[in-house]
């Protein structure tokens, strides 16, 4: 076991251990085991929405706000890489640079690498080794995302989805997806035409959603029974058994592990948190006083419903169990590489003589028999 | 499984407000498959300086095509040092008049690029200077 010698106030070894957690997994592991102990201080807030929407002008602007009170700042802002080169530009820094010569605000741009649900694989890595180095509050800026880009909200304890006006009727706000993983909704850019609608349909999306939680919640496609059966910890977590009576971390420790991993999400998570829709003009400060106190006032809820802790327990058995499967896949694949029946499966598989279900099914057999 | 990718920062310092040039050398630097941090015009060489300590990047790409170069260079390599990050590397592109160039390399840059120098140059000055694969060459000529 590599150990880590770490100094908390140097942050050049700070943006050193960041690239070392995104390069290697095995320096991530001795890493993030380091630093565990000092990690859980952080207010994690996650800011996602599509392209251009303006999120690192919010970020640039909550930064402010968050530094208003005395709160150390920091900042993971990721962006796409290309699918063909590897290769990245990150910009969003463009944005924030006010803020340099700040001590108290650290700024790190990462590239999405093969990650495809809008941050890094090692953005939560990222987060832990911030927060260890105390800072208060921890930014995490997706890639601009489309509608199912959501492992924001396996990241962060409270989600602001930002939008622009004329991006789509409200047919678009009934799709499922990114909308409905926002703990706060902002529409930016609400001096332009057409925002007061865009507001307007979004509170329209969210008072369609079921009044009430629980039993009923997402699962309209399946049938009662099998809506028991497919229940999950993210149910029990975040719906409650009744508005004030929250459920507990006994609750997760009994859920079991393979309806977590596979689990869907449950409207019921912001049952008792209305979801309030908010505007803003990120450019000129428009409505970011306003943001900032929702923020706020979203963590008290966070933390006086006891979701706060709920969520991060759930966060960190989604992690594990994510590392788990990571692993396995990882494991399989050398394996496989090694297998002599293999090459002739997958000849069958591209002549055409076999579907892919089969030669998959092929294919596990052979592993699962050897 | 591990992954290393060059993270390199590219900068405008000073007042010059082209910044085509530096736009085109950070495209084919991604397209050679680099991390390229872009922070954007009118930068101070304090900014640059603790953009690259945050950002950890190895190498820093400023373009500088007011003339200024050398009075902006010498703050930019004092800072480094101060941060003691005078390890991460800096490349001048821009226009740099011939008698300029050996003042800048005894400062510390770690070469020079004018308007002349086409993108396949500096990507391959770039791969040979940290030990990359010959495969990391720009999809893009210059």
């Amino acid at each position: 076991m590599r150990t880590v010698d770490i100094d908390f106030a140097n942050r050049r070894q700070l943006a050193r251990l960041i690239t070392q957690v995104e390069n290697d997994p095995e320096a991530a592991a001795a890493i993030v085991r380091a630093v565990w102990p000092r990690t859980g201080q952080a207010r994690r807030i996650g800011i996602t929405g599509p392209p251009g929407s303006g999120k690192s002008t919010v970020v640039d602007q909550i930064i402010e706000r968050a530094r208003a009170e005395g709160a150390r700042v920091a900042v993971i802002a990721v962006d796409p890489s290309s699918p063909f080169s590897g290769g990245a530009i990150l910009g969003d820094r463009v944005r924030m640079l006010r803020h340099s010569g700040d001590a108290d605000v650290f700024i790190r741009s990462m590239a999405a690498r093969s990650a495809v649900g809008g941050l890094a694989a090692a953005t939560r890595d990222a987060a832990h080794l911030l927060d260890a180095f105390e800072f208060d509050v921890i930014l995490l800026e997706t890639v601009g995302v489309g509608q199912s880009e959501l492992d924001v909200m396996r990241a962060a304890d409270t989600v602001v989805v930002i939008t622009v006006p004329g991006l789509g009727d409200s047919i678009q706000m009934l799709k499922a997806g990114v909308l409905e993983i926002a703990d706060l909704l902002v529409v930016n850019k609400a001096d332009r035409p057409g925002a007061d609608e865009t507001a307007m349909h979004l509170r329209e999306m969210l008072r369609m959603a079921p009044p009430s939680p629980g039993a009923v919640g997402a699962v309209g496609a399946v049938s009662p029974a099998s809506a028991v059966a497919r229940s999950t910890s993210q149910d029990v977590e975040r719906a409650p058994v009744s508005a004030v009576e929250w459920s507990t971390s006994q609750d997760v420790e009994r859920a079991p592990a393979s309806a977590v991993a596979g689990g869907h999400l449950s409207q019921a998570w912001n049952v008792a948190w209305e979801i309030p829709v908010l505007k803003t003009v990120a450019t000129d400060g428009t409505g970011i006083d306003a943001l900032w106190q929702t923020i706020r006032r979203h963590r008290e809820f966070l933390r006086e419903s006891g979701q706060l802790g709920a969520r991060r327990r759930q966060r960190v058995e989604r992690e594990v169990l994510e590392k788990v499967e990571q692993a396995l896949a990882a494991h399989l694949r050398s394996r496989l590489a090694g297998q002599p029946g293999l090459g002739e499966i997958l000849a069958r598989a591209r002549a055409g003589d076999l579907d892919p279900h089969s030669a998959a099914r092929a294919i596990l057999d052979h592993l699962l028999k050897g | 499984m591990a992954e290393r990718r060059l993270r390199v920062l590219m900068a405008k310092i000073g007042l010059d407000g082209h910044d085509r040039g530096v736009k085109v050398v950070a495209r084919a630097l991604r397209d050679a498959g680099f991390e390229v941090i872009y922070t954007g015009l009118h930068r101070t060489s304090e900014e640059v300086a603790e953009a690259a300590v945050q950002e950890d990047v190895e190498l820093i790409g400023v373009s500088i095509l007011s003339g200024a170069h050398m009075a902006l260079i010498p703050p930019l390599l004092e800072h480094l040092r101060a941060h003691q990050a005078d390890d991460i590397r800096v490349l001048v592109g821009g226009v740099i008049p011939e008698k300029d160039r050996p003042k800048l390399v005894d400062l510390g840059v770690a070469a020079v690029f004018d308007q002349d120098s086409t993108i396949a140059e500096i990507v391959g000055w770039i791969g040979r200077e940290f030990g990359l694969p010959a495969s990391a060459s720009p999809s893009t000529a210059g």
